[in-house]
């Protein structure tokens, strides 16, 4: 798999708290069987309501790092929700904090979920609203989110940070080199042998 | 030494494969529960890699989430939806899973029906592409809710790359009060540790309010979990437990049910244990709560005013007003007497059996106030079948509420139960997102299926304890 070590672009924001993925992907785009399309619908209740949010606004329109609030994704264990912000052109989130499964399943799709500093990700926010053509940098080899002549520092646990930046992100791909050691394992689990083990 | 693991640890421990390249553990999924939602895509990336499911046994699937509750003669009305069942029916049928239609008398809610039918038992390791899955560790299981590409690993390989989290144990002590159920339970703790309190734990539910209560109250506050920011939620296995599963039809029987037994004893954690944090509550503290915003962890209790930005941290106030703005409520007012227009019992929180008799119970002879539309939704079909044979439907009827199938129903919008333009829904589910129940500005409250009874009856919110006596005669 591809090494992710930097995302560039320019970036959008949406400094708010809380963001749950039935905001980012609201559940009747989710009768589905395939996630084509789901781009089309990130925010779309939130973006109906509000004229000002910033998925709304033309200057934003090809951004690829999106900065936001506490909890992250919090809710449903939806993948439409990273599908659908992935589909929209997003590839990296800068967030104070993310929910978990988000988290996980932004990992799986090669998309870098990196935390900052409130006050920072603040400065970030309104230095983009201000410029939306500034160039934005997530360097995850260094750990910093760059915008024009700033830089904050970012970061992210150890383990999926591994995993992008070395390309090792295919975890179905390790997953099932090691399948005999998942029926050795099998073997020992009490209800799997009539809890004789 | 004796095992000073908690049970958590131990059920980690027995299902660690390995450690990946990037440090995580491979662990091991006991049971893989999946729905039409967020499983199409998953057997669809089995095909393109030429995969194959690797344990279709310890994969067991239902349909909840897109059945219409009302009129389910096939093909569905909504052609998306059809689109999904037929999915769902295809690729359980080429893989070779388990599949509880539509047709079959065990279809439900995944999350009653696991329970329900004894697949879900102590010390298995669960994953289901749906959050609350958090809900099985009631029976002291780690349970958790993945995505659809973990959906896929799991069915290729039975494995997840997953984290260890953090334990944390909540000890709540003491009796509830009449009027306060395992909901108000679950909301407090949220209210108390709030929305991403739980980011990195797993919760144990400890003391003796949880040791009091029955396997489906357990199963209430465990589903909730989520909301709080825990992935998974447990409580240790206790005597309710083994005697819950007893003869059901996939638990163990005979000789083999008491080796089982004796197992999932060993697993709860000892009185030395570890655990990373501890936080207690008081039982008495708690009151039938509402929540009154847009997460579930703002909430007061039903005596309570709703609370002014002014009581909370600095950053957390644009998020306070954002949600009294959403709800249209002002600072001060109190909860109490607030109108609604739909009620909502059911879900996978509170659609068991266990509630609808709770929420029966206020609705015995009274009458839904004039203008509030009520639906009573049971969590699967057994469930409805129960209800029925206990007279409870005709209860609901009498008193004006509709009568359903199972299904997911008004705890989302994916079926046709869905709310209208801003309408306030008092709601027995879990979630009061923004557009959660179907309209984008749609209100939901957030209560106990007794409170949403109780509210449905006066047409506005209620304290459940003013109903608590049966209505004359
Ligand atoms: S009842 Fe609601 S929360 Fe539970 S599985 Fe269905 S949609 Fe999800």
């Amino acid at each position: 798999m591809q090494q992710i070590t930097t995302v560039s672009g320019t970036a959008i924001p949406l400094l708010l708290d809380d963001i749950d993925t039935d905001r980012i992907i609201p559940a009747r785009y989710l009768r589905c069987v395939t996630f084509e399309g789901l781009g089309d619908h990130a925010f779309e209740d939130d973006r109906q309501q509000d004229p000002a949010h910033s998925f709304n606004q033309p200057q934003h329109a090809g951004a690829s790092i999106l900065v936001s609030g506490r909890n992250f994704g919090c809710g449903s264990s939806r993948e439409h929700a990273p599908q659908s912000l992935m589909r929209w052109g997003i590839k990296a989130v800068v967030a104070e904090s993310f929910a978990e499964i988000f988290f996980g399943n932004c990992t799986g799709l090669g998309i870098p979920c990196v935390t900052a500093a409130r006050a920072d990700l603040a400065k970030a926010a309104s230095a983009i609203a201000e410029n939306p053509a500034v160039p934005v940098t997530l360097d995850l080899t260094n750990l910093t989110l760059s915008y024009g002549d700033f830089s904050i520092p970012v970061s992210m646990p150890k383990s999926p940070h591994e995993a992008l930046t070395s390309g090792q992100w295919d975890f179905l791909g390790q997953l099932l080199d090691n399948q005999p050691a998942i029926r050795d394992r099998a073997q020992a689990i009490p209800y799997l042998s009539g809890f004789q083990a | 030494m004796r095992d000073q693991r908690n049970l958590f640890n131990k059920v980690w421990d027995l299902h660690t494969v390995g450690t990946l390249p990037s440090g995580q553990t491979q662990l091991f999924i006991g049971l893989h529960l999946i729905h039409e939602v967020t499983s199409p895509q998953a057997f669809e990336m089995l095909r393109d890699r030429k995969l194959t499911v690797m344990y279709p046994d310890r994969t067991v699937a239902t349909v909840d989430h897109i059945v219409p509750t009302d009129n389910q003669a096939r093909p569905f009305a909504d052609g998306l939806a059809e689109q999904m069942m037929s999915a769902i029916e295809k690729n359980c049928r080429e893989f070779g899973v388990t599949l509880f239609d539509l047709k079959d008398g065990r279809q439900g809610i995944v999350h009653a029906v696991g329970p329900e039918q004894g697949l879900t038992q102590p010390g298995i390791t669960i994953a289901c592409g749906d959050s609350h899955t958090s809900t099985h560790g009631a029976f002291g299981t780690i349970a958790f809710g993945i995505g659809t590409s973990q959906v896929a690993y799991v069915l290729a390989t039975q494995t997840l790359a997953m984290n260890r989290p953090k334990v944390r144990r909540i000890e709540v002590n003491g009796e509830l009060a009449p009027g306060v159920f395992a909901k108000d339970v679950i909301l407090y703790i949220i209210r108390k540790l709030g929305v991403n309190g739980g980011v990195g734990f797993a919760y144990e539910y400890a003391g003796s309010t949880f040791d009091a209560m029955s396997m489906e109250e357990r199963m209430t506050v465990c589903n909730m979990s989520l909301e709080g920011g825990a992935r998974c939620g447990y409580v240790n296995p206790d005597e309710t437990t083994v005697e819950y599963l007893r003869g059901r039809p996939f638990a163990p029987r005979g000789a083999e049910f008491e080796r089982a037994a004796d197992w999932w004893y060993s697993l709860a954690s000892p009185e030395n244990a570890q655990y990373d944090e501890v936080v207690r509550y008081d039982a008495e503290d708690i009151e039938p709560t509402v929540t009154w915003g847009i997460n579930p962890g703002q909430s007061v209790g039903v005596r309570e005013a709703i609370p002014t930005p002014g009581d909370f941290p600095t950053d957390e106030q644009v998020g306070i007003k954002e949600a009294l703005e959403f709800m249209e409520l002002k600072a001060g007012q109190p909860i109490e007497g607030l109108k609604i227009d739909v009620a909502f019992i059911g879900s996978c929180t509170n659609g068991r059996i266990s509630d609808l008799r709770e929420a029966a119970a206020i609705a015995e002879g009274r009458k839904v106030a004039p203008g509030v539309r009520a639906l009573v939704v049971p969590g699967s079909q057994l469930i409805l079948k129960q209800a029925e044979e206990e007279g409870l439907d005709r209860i609901f009827e009498e008193a004006g509420f509709e009568w359903r199938e199972a299904g997911c129903s008004m705890c989302l919008a994916m079926n046709p139960d869905k709310l209208r333009g801003r309408e306030i829904c008092a709601s027995s589910s879990n979630r009061n997102f923004k557009g959660r129940q179907g309209s984008p500005t749609g209100r939901t409250l957030l209560m106990s299926p007794a409170m949403v009874a109780a509210a449905a009856i006066n047409g506005k919110v209620t304290d459940v304890r003013k109903l608590l006596e049966p209505a004359a005669v």
